[in-house]
């Protein structure tokens, strides 16, 4: 009996101790968080007008910036999987920019590009809204800082997908665009999704950009910086607490979704 | 008819020099080469989907060359089908349907699907066909556009056995129905069972074109001349006799041959290897001796090749000893034996 079951190995024992200690490092401080937040706290916070509507802007502002942002990035990405051409590993860097400067500088960037007194300050202005202060700018902060993570996972996605189906699709008489539409991006759908996910999640996240940009309307992440900041810790933790556990929730929901999706094309 | 004119293109590690070809209507054309000569390329090269260096591609006058995919009435079949994925069959052969009424799309997805029976396979999935039935698809698909010409790459290559025949089927049946083909493979019983024209591509260039019976009696390529038995290919007819056996009739010759193949007409492949030279007529197992005049010897890779006339020509392979100690040389009568096993039919 004993010499049927597979040894464990003295070499697996020790990584899954490390592997173990780096879980602990990650769970540890949020199941802190979360024990030191008392229920009836949670909902008076869950009540708290300012919250609801820091989590809406959040929510909302994060989604939008991922949504405008993927009718670029999700094309720029089927260029970068597909094609070559002059300066591709310049380009490539350049997109994953955003991921290695400091977030506050990027804000700074943002800022320095959509002030009131700039071009594109001035050309909002005259549409009738401003960046600065403004879910426009909270947008742009946020769709910065987010970008890379989808047009790394896109690519990523395109370049996985049989370059002989496109061009079964093409010499069926499919115009290029139609190949993008019926081939590419269905057989990439799941790593766009994850793609956009993952921008969407950096996105709410966001607080250096964000709190450059717009510091009001205050979205969460900032109020809780905020409140931490006025009150103390004690009255962070819910919000925090409160914004993660949204934030979750929906996160399962849309990958169930779209595992769902992807079942039933199979 | 389609006409390649001097076709090159380089990829580096495939590489089409200066082809020249033509496919005339109704033909079916089997360019044969070992892989990696440049057959996938060449033939991407005439869909469209690959710009030639050099050369030009013609429908009869009209210059295609730089035409557009979809205007080349041109159907691709690869050897791995590239079925998209995550569509049923019906989606599948539906692809190259469009601007059309919904009703019209079905009636002609049915009709394509019936004709390459795969009628009850039409809600399936491609990850749940076998390679044969996947094959069969592809080929829907490609004929949903009603193409002038059909491309196929290596259609039959990855299928296993009963696959293959059944495919191979198929394709005649098309090829009888009209339809104009060019075919790419390195398997020349490919080109045995369905050409009625082959080319012979060897470095990116094509050698050879003619009659498959001219081009393997009389290869100019090192590369058709090592397939075995090539040199003793003859067309003809299967007639059933008992247990296994059947009577191969080809220009007044009749060879018997293990076979449990249908009657009908086909094709016979015999090694030289397997061919026995024999100065008198000697009792053994062979089943086929015929008496025949020593027309020809000719170097070859392991030995030398004798040439015997026996109503046909019949290439046996002999060592250098053997050809000495039987004094072989031009004009002699001699007796030439094979076992009924050592006969490979391919239908056609």
């Amino acid at each position: 009996m004993s010499a049927l079951r597979p040894r464990v190995q003295p070499f697996s024992l020790v990584f899954a101790g490390l592997g173990g200690a780096v879980l602990l490092f990650i769970v540890a401080p949020l199941a802190g968080m979360v024990f030191h937040s008392p229920v009836a706290d949670l909902a008076e916070t869950a009540g708290d007008a300012e919250v609801q509507a820091s989590v809406w802007l959040t929510l909302w502002t994060s989604m939008a910036a991922t949504a405008i942002v993927a009718v670029a990035a999700v094309p720029f990405a089927y260029l970068l999987a597909r094609k070559t051409f002059p300066l591709k590993r310049l380009v490539t860097a350049v997109v994953d920019l955003p991921i290695v400067i400091p977030h506050s500088a990027a804000g700074i960037a943002i800022l320095g590009i959509v002030a009131r007194d700039t071009l594109v300050g001035r050309a909002a202005e005259g549409m009738g809204f401003q960046f600065v202060g403004g879910p426009a700018g909270i947008i742009a902060a946020m769709a910065f800082v987010s970008v890379p993570f989808l047009i790394n996972a896109a690519r990523d996605g395109f370049a996985a997908v049989p370059e002989r189906l496109e061009k079964a699709a093409l010499s069926l008489g499919a115009s290029p665009t139609r190949v993008f539409f019926t081939v590419s991006v269905p057989l990439a759908w799941r790593a766009i999704v994850s793609g956009l996910v993952l921008m969407w999640a950096r996105g709410l996240s966001e607080f250096g950009a964000v709190v450059v940009v717009a510091y009001h309307p205050i979205v969460t992440p900032v109020l809780i910086y905020e409140r931490f900041g006025a009150f103390g810790l004690k009255y962070a933790r819910p919000v925090s607490v409160l914004f993660i556990a949204v934030c979750l929730v929906l996160f399962v929901v849309i990958r169930l979704l779209a595992r769902n999706e992807r079942h039933a094309a199979h | 008819m389609l006409r390649i004119r001097n076709i090159s293109k380089d990829l580096g590690e495939f590489a089409v020099r200066d082809v020249s070809c033509d496919v005339e209507d109704g033909a079916y054309f089997v360019l044969l080469g070992a892989s990696g000569v440049g057959k996938t390329v060449l033939l991407e090269t005439v869909a469209g989907l690959v710009t030639p260096d050099a050369g030009r591609i013609l429908w009869d006058d009209e210059d295609m060359t730089h035409a557009r995919i979809q205007k080349r009435g041109l159907g691709l079949v690869y050897q791995d089908q590239a079925l998209f994925p995550h569509m049923t069959v019906y989606r599948n052969i539906a692809y190259g349907l469009r601007w059309r009424r919904r009703a019209a799309v079905r009636d002609k997805v049915r009709a394509l699907a019936a004709d390459v029976g795969v009628s009850d396979l039409v809600h399936r999935y491609p990850a749940t066909l076998s390679g044969g039935e996947a094959q069969r698809v592809a080929l829907a698909r490609a004929l949903a556009t009603e193409p002038r010409c059909l491309l196929l790459d290596e259609p039959i290559s990855s299928l296993d056995q009963r696959a293959r025949a059944e495919v191979r089927a198929l394709l005649r049946r098309l090829h009888r129905q009209g339809h104009t083909v060019l075919h790419v493979t390195h398997d020349y019983e490919e080109a045995v069972s369905l050409a009625t024209r082959v080319g012979v591509m060897e470095n990116g260039s094509i050698v050879q074109v003619g009659h498959p019976r001219e081009v393997f009696h009389h290869p100019k390529s090192e590369f058709v001349a090592g397939f075995v038995g090539i040199r003793n290919f003859f067309a003809g007819h299967l007639e059933r006799m008992q247990d296994g056996l059947a009577r191969f009739v080809t220009a007044g010759l009749v060879l018997l041959v293990a076979t449990d193949a249908p009657a009908g007409p086909g094709n016979l492949i015999v090694r030289s290897e397997d061919l026995v030279l024999a100065p008198t007529r000697t009792d053994t197992s062979a089943q086929n001796n015929f008496l025949g005049t020593v027309v020809d010897l000719a170097p070859a890779r392991g030995g030398v090749e004798v040439t015997v006339d026996v109503g046909v020509e019949l290439a046996a392979l002999v060592t250098e000893p053997s050809v000495a100690r039987l004094q072989l040389a031009c004009g002699l009568k001699v007796w030439v034996s094979f076992k009924a096993a050592a006969a490979r039919y391919i239908e056609a």
